[in-house]
C-alpha cells in the first residue's frame, strides 16, 4: 500500500503537541507503518518537500519566517491540519497581541536584560505585528484543539487520515 | 393558581403552567436546552443566546430562558440551524476577549469551555479581537479578569438579587461593555461589597476567581447559590 507522505511543522509553540504526537503509545507502530515522515523536527529534511499528503502544524503564525512557511506548506500539502491550541486559536503566543511587538521585545531584551541589552536582530526572523492562528493566514482542513491535544485525539485523527478518511473530532476535543 | 396549559416540545406534549418560561418547562420535562448565562435561583436575562429555540409560527429564534409559554405552543429545541447559531454564539464569545484555556484558573471547570466542546466547536471562524483589558487585583481575596469575561451578568444579578449589595453593573454598550464595580472603581475600594464571594462562585469562566489558585484549580460552587435561593423560596 502506498504510504502517506506526512510532514509536521513547529511554528510558535512549545513542542508539546509534538510530544503528545510521540505519546500515542503502541498506536505509533501502526501509524509509522503507514506514513513516510518527509519533513519536521523529527527528521532531517532541510526544505519543505513538494507533494505532501498531510501536514500537521503546531504553533501560531508569529514571525515573517512562519508566514513564509505556512504559504509553502499550503502550496505543497493536500491536507493541512492545525494541531493544538496555538495553531487553532493563537493561545499563549497570542497573549502578546494586545501590546505592540516592539514594546514587548524592549521590555524583555532591554529593560529585563542583565548583561547584554538590545533586541536581537541578526539571524532571527522579524516578529509579525500579532501572532495569529494558522487559519487566519491559509486554509486549514482540520482542527485538533487542545493544549496539548490528547494522545487519544491525535492517534484517532492520524488513524483516520492514513485510511483516507476525514476524522470527526467534534466533542472529542476541547480547547485548553 | 396559575392556569395549566399544554405545549409541545420536540413533538411531545408536556404539561406547563401559565407564567413559566420555555426553559423551565423543558427542564421539568427533562429536555436539554444549552444555557450559559442562565442560573437556577437568579433572574433570566437572555444574554448569551445559547438557549435559542424555534417556535412554530414565529419567524425568529427565541431565547428559551426569557420566553413565556403559551397554550398550544410548539417548540423545537434541537436542529441543525439551532446548533449552527449556538456555535456562532460561542465563537463570538471566544473572539471578543482573550480566552486562553490552557493557562486559565478555570481550565477544565469552565462552562464556556465545556459548552464549546459539547457543541463541537473546534475552531473560531471569526478573527480574534485581542482587546487590551485590565485585570483588577485590588481585592485581597478575589480577582476580576476582564479578558475572560463573557458578560453573562450572573455576578450582577446574584449580587443584587441574592446578596442585596448591588456591587456590579455593566458600563458602556456593545463591544465596549464592561463589568464595573461601584460606579467603576477598583474592587478593593468598593463601599458596598460584603466580600461574600457569590459573584465568584457563579461566574461561569475564570473572569472572577479566588486568589491563590493556579491553572485548573478554580472549581466554582454555583449550586450553593441555587440551593440558598430555593430555601428562601425565590426563583426556581
Amino acid at each position: 500500500m502506498k504510504k502517506v507522505r506526512l510532514a509536521t511543522v513547529w511554528l510558535d509553540g512549545c513542542s508539546g503537541c509534538h510530544m503528545s504526537l510521540l505519546d500515542i503509545d503502541e498506536a505509533i507502530v501502526a501509524i509509522a507503518k503507514r506514513v513516510d515522515v518527509v519533513y519536521g523536527p523529527l527528521v532531517d529534511a532541510q526544505e519543505f518537500p513538494k507533494a505532501v499528503d498531510v501536514t500537521l502544524i503546531e504553533g501560531a503564525v508569529s514571525s515573517q519566517d512562519d508566514l513564509e512557511k505556512v504559504h509553502t506548506i499550503r502550496r505543497w500539502s493536500k491536507l493541512v491540519v492545525a494541531l493544538g491550541d496555538c495553531a487553532v486559536t493563537g493561545n499563549v503566543p497570542a497573549m502578546r497581541n494586545s501590546h505592540p511587538a516592539r514594546k514587548m521585545l524592549e521590555r524583555i531584551y532591554v529593560e529585563g536584560a542583565q548583561a547584554t541589552k538590545g533586541v536581537p536582530v541578526d539571524g532571527v526572523p522579524a516578529l509579525l505585528r500579532q501572532a495569529v492562528p494558522v487559519h487566519e493566514v491559509i486554509k486549514v482542513d482540520l482542527y485538533i484543539p487542545g493544549c496539548p491535544p490528547t494522545p487519544a485525539a491525535i492517534a484517532y485523527a492520524l488513524g483516520e487520515l492514513v485510511e483516507g478518511r476525514m476524522p470527526e473530532l467534534a466533542s472529542k476535543v476541547k480547547f485548553g | 393558581m396559575p392556569e395549566n396549559i399544554s405545549i409541545r416540545i420536540d413533538g411531545e406534549y408536556v404539561p406547563a403552567q401559565d407564567g413559566q418560561t420555555i426553559l423551565e418547562v423543558a427542564r421539568a420535562g427533562n429536555k436539554y436546552i444549552p444555557t450559559l448565562c442562565w442560573l437556577a435561583g437568579i433572574s433570566s436575562v437572555g444574554a448569551c443566546r445559547l438557549c435559542i429555540v424555534e417556535v412554530s409560527g414565529v419567524g425568529r429564534l427565541l431565547p428559551a430562558c426569557t420566553t413565556p409559554v403559551q397554550d398550544g405552543m410548539s417548540v423545537t429545541t434541537n436542529s441543525e440551524k439551532l446548533t449552527q447559531y449556538r456555535r456562532i454564539a460561542i465563537e463570538f464569545l471566544f473572539s471578543e476577549r482573550n480566552h486562553r484555556c490552557a493557562v486559565c484558573v478555570s481550565n477544565n471547570h469552565c462552562e464556556l469551555q465545556s459548552m464549546a466542546q459539547r457543541l463541537g466547536v473546534t475552531s473560531v471562524r471569526y478573527p480574534y479581537a485581542y482587546p487590551k483589558l485590565a485585570v483588577d487585583l485590588s481585592h485581597p481575596r478575589f480577582v476580576l479578569d476582564h479578558n475572560r469575561c463573557i458578560l453573562c451578568t450572573r455576578c450582577v444579578r446574584v449580587c443584587t438579587e441574592v446578596e442585596g449589595a448591588h456591587v456590579w453593573d455593566v458600563s458602556s454598550r456593545g463591544i465596549r461593555s464592561m463589568i464595573v464595580c461601584d460606579m467603576n472603581r477598583p474592587w478593593a475600594q468598593s463601599s458596598s461589597c460584603t466580600n461574600c464571594g457569590k459573584c465568584v462562585q457563579v461566574c461561569p469562566t475564570g473572569a472572577l476567581a479566588e486568589k491563590g489558585f493556579a491553572v485548573d484549580e478554580m472549581v466554582k460552587q454555583d449550586r450553593n447559590v441555587s440551593r440558598l435561593t430555593a430555601r428562601r423560596g425565590g426563583h426556581s
